[in-house]
């Protein structure tokens, strides 16, 4: 892997994301259901924790991270340059590890808004600060392995809308498999639990950083843009 | 330079390169040419390393465009088609951006791209985005791009389509500029594109190979009816019956009958002959003024005309026939 290739797309995908509105649109209505989510229940519960949002933004982000990573092949696809892209001395998984980076960055920059709600609650209160860390850590991975679906479906067709619904159905099921207990008997239920992203997200939310959650989500981001490259080494688009 | 054998792509089932093979000797200009889906661009995506082939082998300097892509890929500069470019980027940080991609030495980017942008005529244009280019300035600047990393060959898909005549003529002498120093492949369906910059010819149909060769020996081969036009004013010049009595002359045409007893003729000759000092002494002859006396010659244009008229389909239908 070239670094300097990964790079050289990643701050073009960060330029492309900041210069345009489609970005800061995103981000202000992501930060505007997560205050909403914030401040629904803080003054009426009186309780000084954030799980208010932890237990709802791993269902918000299946809808926000495939808003993100859309565009990132489709884009390209659509408008030739992917082309020129690919007949530059450049490895596939290098572009699509690239254009990952930089959509990822835009959700860290996104999620380190929500960290004013950190501060109301310290100067509200005394929260826990161990299961807001590992919330935002739980965070960060979940919404890495989303975004990371969202670039499998990004690469998989050139029209954006067709992405965004792809990444979206994908995410989506793994998100609900958390509540596979309710209609799958157990052992089953167990494996489907396994698979589910929020599931693992509940697990670090509650202070534990287990390296199963981890190697979990590391696994989905990973196995997802390898997908991502190979679709990309096809030419082969739906 | 490069080497295709027997190179095929299908497209599902459907043969867009159908075993096509040449070979391109370093330094030369070769004018590839075709009608509208013939597989020109199909072919030249297989040696830029974007498709893979179906069959056959494609190598750069020696090395396999699949097995070894990402060094035949740094050896070749490549304006696609429809020139794809980052809109949103100005024009500045486009070519940088290639520069890196390219890998480029960090401290000779800024010389190399300062180079080609003054080549390309677009030094003046270097902070503005590229969506406020106009279509010529576009085309420049993806000329500049496939040039940045100074490769050893050059592929342009149609370079002047869309460029207003002026700058067509920039272009073509900045191709044979270049082509001094490199190898290029330039594919087109302009054919006096052709004749202006390239030193061979490889013209394909149907994703076959129908012609190979320079432009003068494609005209050698391919020589139809020796055809002379003829204008004649004169008593009588328009009785086809005396041009017919003429040694060499197999038909008379009469393409233009003009006033005050002035002709224009076309008289088609038997292979091999040149009947025109003969027509002179004709109409020293009679008396009759001759105002013009002009043999064609079998244009390019006519060859490619002559090669991509057939219909595969059209004739296989025949042959069943």
């Amino acid at each position: 892997m070239n670094w300097s290739i990964v790079s050289a797309v990643y701050r073009k995908e960060i330029k492309s994301y900041f210069g345009s509105p489609m970005a800061y649109i995103v981000l202000a209505v992501f930060l505007l259901i997560s205050g909403w989510f914030f401040t629904l229940n803080l003054f009426k519960e009186n309780l000084a924790h954030l799980r208010s949002i932890f237990d709802i933004l791993p269902f918000l982000l299946v809808i926000f991270a495939p808003a993100i990573s859309m565009r990132l092949v489709s884009e390209e696809r659509k408008s030739g340059t992917m082309e020129l892209l690919m007949t530059m001395p450049v490895r596939d998984f290098e572009v699509i590890f690239g254009k990952f980076l930089a959509a990822f960055v835009l959700f860290a920059v996104g999620l380190a808004f929500t960290l004013v709600y950190v501060v109301t609650l310290l100067m509200l209160g005394k929260p826990e600060i161990g299961p807001i860390v590992a919330g935002y850590i739980g965070l960060l991975l979940c919404g890495g392995a989303y975004l990371a679906i969202g670039v499998l479906g990004s690469a998989l067709t050139e029209n954006q809308i067709v992405a965004f619904i792809l990444s979206f159905l994908i995410s989506g099921i793994l998100a609900v498999f958390v509540f596979s207990a309710m209609v799958i008997p157990p052992p089953l239920a167990d494996l489907v639990q396994y698979l589910s992203t929020t599931y693992h997200f509940q697990n670090i939310a509650r202070g534990v950083i287990d390296s199963r959650d981890v190697i979990y989500y590391l696994s989905v981001i990973f196995l997802s843009l390898l997908y991502a490259s190979r679709a990309l080494a096809q030419r082969k688009f739906l | 330079m490069i080497h295709i054998e027997n190179l095929k792509k299908y497209y599902g089932a459907f043969p867009a390169v159908d075993g096509i093979s040449f070979d391109v000797a370093r330094g030369e200009i070769l004018g590839f040419l075709g009608p509208n889906g013939a597989g020109k661009t199909t072919t030249m995506k297989v040696i830029t390393g974007y498709y893979p082939p179906t069959g056959g082998v494609v190598t750069v300097d020696g090395l396999d465009v699949v097995e070894n892509s990402l060094e035949t890929r740094q050896m070749i500069g490549y304006l696609p088609e429809s020139n794809p470019l980052y809109h949103d980027l100005t024009v500045l940080e486009y070519l940088e951006l290639i520069a890196e991609l390219r890998q480029i030495p960090k401290e000779r980017r800024h010389a190399r791209i300062k180079e080609m942008a003054a080549i390309t005529g677009i030094l003046d244009r270097l902070g503005q985005p590229i969506s406020q280019l106009s279509k010529g300035y576009r085309q420049r600047v993806g000329l500049a791009q496939a040039m940045l990393h100074d490769p050893k060959l050059l592929i342009l898909d149609e370079p002047t389509i869309g460029l207003d005549p002026n700058q067509i003529v920039e272009i073509r002498s900045l191709i044979k500029e270049i082509g001094r120093e490199k190898t290029v492949i330039l594919s087109t369906h302009i054919l006096p594109e052709v004749q202006a910059t390239c030193d061979r010819v490889v013209i394909i149909h149907h994703g076959k190979l129908v012609a190979d060769g320079t432009p003068e020996e494609l005209q050698a081969k391919f020589v139809g009816q020796p055809v002379v036009d003829l204008e004649v004013r004169g008593e009588g010049a328009d009785d086809l019956d005396a041009w017919r009595g003429v040694r060499g002359v197999e038909k008379v045409e009469r393409l233009k009958n003009l006033e005050l007893e002035e002709v224009h003729l076309r008289l088609f000759l038997s292979q091999g002959t040149d009947a025109r000092a003969e027509l002179f002494h004709l109409c020293v002859e009679k008396g009759w003024t001759l105002l013009g006396l002009n043999r064609q010659i079998q244009s390019l244009e006519d060859i490619f005309h002559q090669l991509t008229q057939i219909d595969p389909a059209r004739e296989a239908e025949e042959a069943a026939a």
